[in-house]
């Protein structure tokens, strides 16, 4: 089934996004739901649970509130339907269902209203996702697995399905399985970039057999390669999925030279500023084009981004770059809905980590993991327990997490 | 007197005719590729400075980089730890008068389309020899394989399999005859490497690299239009870039050829 095609003599549907502003406490919860995680502050003096953020307790006017992902369990207590709303994106896609959900944790709070949940009164199930501006939107759900692929949840998901996805190197392990996780997810068309395609890479062959894929060539290190990609397909292309990385083992002062580290940072660091600049504006530009809209660029990153590991110290730093060059990319491109996506597994279980000592995610985890965080809108994903526990620490205290690393030595 | 005014004459007339052995540099011809756990030479790559506009508005210019051994390229002796201590072994050192010399070019085409694995052996060597007369010393000898047909295609050119790399080259003796026998100036090839795909095999490993360069000797890589000179009689033109201590260059390469 394939979407309508636009009407090419009629103005075209520019993206618009819900209101971005939020003060500055409430941009927290967003930045919890960005990981999949619906938080909401709690008292440390009273336990009060708080909604909506604020800077002093509700009940004790204590400023120690810390966030906390919270019990999404509760009742529907009211519902409405807003038909004719101000906003521009709400007026586009009314009529809204919202209403308000007292929590088990003891606030009511309002939320969209996912289209099984029923009237008033009813139990209810609240989620925090994330909005096309990026921020966090709540949604009462009739329970946790509720479908997201119906109007409007979907506006809440960046979803595979039906879209045109491009791996851009589809010949590394990572890329293998995005591949294949894509299809298996039902993506129209994956395109699967191939750098220097003499290599013989066990099971490339089997995952580009698949009836979606196309293998195009793209080496992103190849700043003429890139423009000529996106000139092909930067128009059609809805998901930008980034595996291209290269990496080795380098410790700081262990290595010689500086070429590897180069070629790390040119790959790693360059390669995604060229993808970003030849396809960011195209997908801008297609982000409300039909139900399948341009909608997310996912870069797969490694957990070393956020903090370095010292046997690893050129590919952190590499990862480090790009990472921070994607924070400018996602301020960039939230102007126009787009996500941009950061996966930030710990080691990868492939060659190249062959001497990284188990817990190791396998690549088919690591691209299902992808695929749920496109599906559940999430943007910063942490996928195996490496990461998650890297993630809290960093999180808690990312001085102290550095020290410990770089006195592990790991 | 000078042969120079005859040159120029014969050049104007068509009586000599210029070929170009040189592929176009580009970030699509493919880079040698060595086993992964060895630092790896940067590809060809190039990228705009400005082009008539808000970064040079009336200039067009590019950066470009690449490792030595890029493209149609020089070997120089210090390329190989068994020319580490000749002198001159460095593109910036080897004496002009050596970029020029003449050209013996062996017909291995059919041979490389039905091995890809073939190998130039002395024999091989003998029988040119019988047809074209002994090869005169500081020739540049050049293995004509027809690969050079394969540069638009990647793949074919490379010509990997999941044991490495298959493409033809010389064999262990015949570069040490064409060195102690023939005093060649050096060796050239159509494809990425003066030694064969699974030349790390032979013994000793990548022979033409270890013997040429380890007697001061030269080589030549991925050299196209071969098919345009005759068996004997050209004269190579190949002067690489001035590198301070630089183990080779990309090139440009020409061949003086003499028309009937």
């Amino acid at each position: 089934m394939s979407a309508p095609r636009r009407n090419p003599v009629l103005a075209p549907n520019r993206a618009t996004i819900p209101p971005a502003r939020r003060s500055r406490v409430a941009t927290e919860m967003s930045a919890w739901a960005a990981a999949g995680v619906f938080a909401l502050q709690t008292c440390g003096e009273c336990e009060a649970v708080q909604y909506p953020p604020r800077d002093v307790c509700r009940n004790c006017l204590s400023p120690r509130l810390r966030w906390r992902p919270a019990d999404g369990a509760g009742a529907l207590l009211a519902t409405t339907r807003l038909h004719y709303p101000y906003e521009l994106y709400f007026r586009e896609r009314a009529p809204w269902r919202t209403g308000i959900v007292r929590l088990a944790a003891g606030v009511s709070v309002t939320a969209f209203l996912h289209p099984d949940l029923g009237e008033a009164p009813a139990p209810a199930f609240v989620t925090a996702r994330l909005d096309r501006a990026g921020q966090a939107a709540l949604i009462a759900l009739p329970d946790e697995t509720a479908n997201f692929e119906v109007t409007p949840m979907r506006e809440f998901t960046a979803s595979p399905k039906g879209r045109k996805i491009l791996v851009t190197d589809a010949a590394s392990p990572a890329g293998i399985a995005m591949v294949k996780a894509m299809c298996a997810a039902g993506a129209a068309t994956v395109w699967a970039g191939r750098a220097e395609p003499w290599g013989v890479v066990p099971g490339y062959e089997e995952a580009i057999a698949h009836p979606a894929v196309t293998v195009l060539p793209l080496d992103v290190t190849d700043g003429d390669s890139v423009t000529s990609l996106a000139g092909r397909i930067g128009g059609r292309t809805d998901i930008v999925v980034n595996t291209a990385t290269y990496h080795r083992p380098g410790r700081a002062l262990g290595a010689m030279g500086v070429e590897s580290a180069r070629a790390e940072m040119e790959t790693t660091y360059f390669g995604l500023l060229r993808l970003a600049r030849a396809f960011g504006p195209a997908l801008a530009a297609r982000a409300a084009e039909g139900p399948n809209h341009a909608v997310a660029f996912v870069n797969l990153f490694s957990i070393t981004a956020l903090v370095a590991s010292p046997a690893k110290a050129t590919h952190s730093a590499a990862e480090a770059a790009a990472y921070a060059f994607a924070q400018g990319m996602r301020a960039d491109m939230r102007a126009s809905g787009l996500r941009v996506v950061n996966v930030f597994p710990g080691p990868v279980d492939e060659g190249w980590n062959q001497l990284d000592l188990p817990p190791k995610i396998a690549p088919d985890a690591l691209a299902r993991a992808t695929v749920k965080a496109l599906e559940t809108g999430v943007e910063d994903v942490f996928p195996d327990p490496v990461a998650r526990q890297w993630y809290a620490r960093w999180r808690d205290d990312p001085a102290a997490f550095a020290r410990e690393l770089a006195e592990a030595g790991a | 007197m000078s042969a120079l005014p005859l040159l120029l004459a014969e050049l104007a007339s068509g009586a000599v005719e210029i070929v170009d052995l040189t592929h176009t540099l580009s970030p699509d011809f493919p880079r040698i590729t060595l086993p992964s756990e060895t630092v790896p030479s940067a590809p060809f790559r190039i990228e705009e400075i400005s082009h008539y506009d808000a970064r040079g508005p009336a200039w067009y210019w590019n950066n470009f980089s690449c490792g030595e051994h890029t493209g149609t390229h020089f070997d120089a002796p210090a390329h190989w730890i068994s020319g580490r201590n000749q002198p001159d072994n460095t593109v910036d050192t080897i004496p002009p008068a050596r970029f020029v010399g003449p050209a013996a070019v062996i017909d291995c085409v059919a041979a490389s389309d039905a091995d890809a694995d073939f190998l130039l052996t002395v024999d091989h060597v003998l029988a040119f020899e019988a047809e074209h007369g002994r090869i005169a010393p500081g020739s540049w000898v050049l293995m004509h394989t027809g690969w050079a047909r394969r540069a638009l295609d990647p793949v074919a050119f490379q010509n990997f399999a999941a044991d490495g790399q298959h493409t033809p080259g010389p064999d262990p003796r015949c570069v040490a005859f064409l060195v102690e026998e023939r005093d060649i100036l050096g060796f050239g090839t159509e494809t990425i490497g003066t030694d064969a795909g699974q030349a790390s095999y032979l013994n000793p490993p990548y022979p033409a690299h270890y013997t040429l360069h380890g007697a001061n000797r030269y080589g030549l890589q991925c050299l196209a239009n071969l098919d345009k000179l005759p068996p004997t009689g050209a004269v190579l033109v190949a002067a690489p870039l001035k590198i301070r201590r630089g183990s080779g260059s990309p090139l440009r390469v020409l061949a003086f050829v003499p028309r009937a």
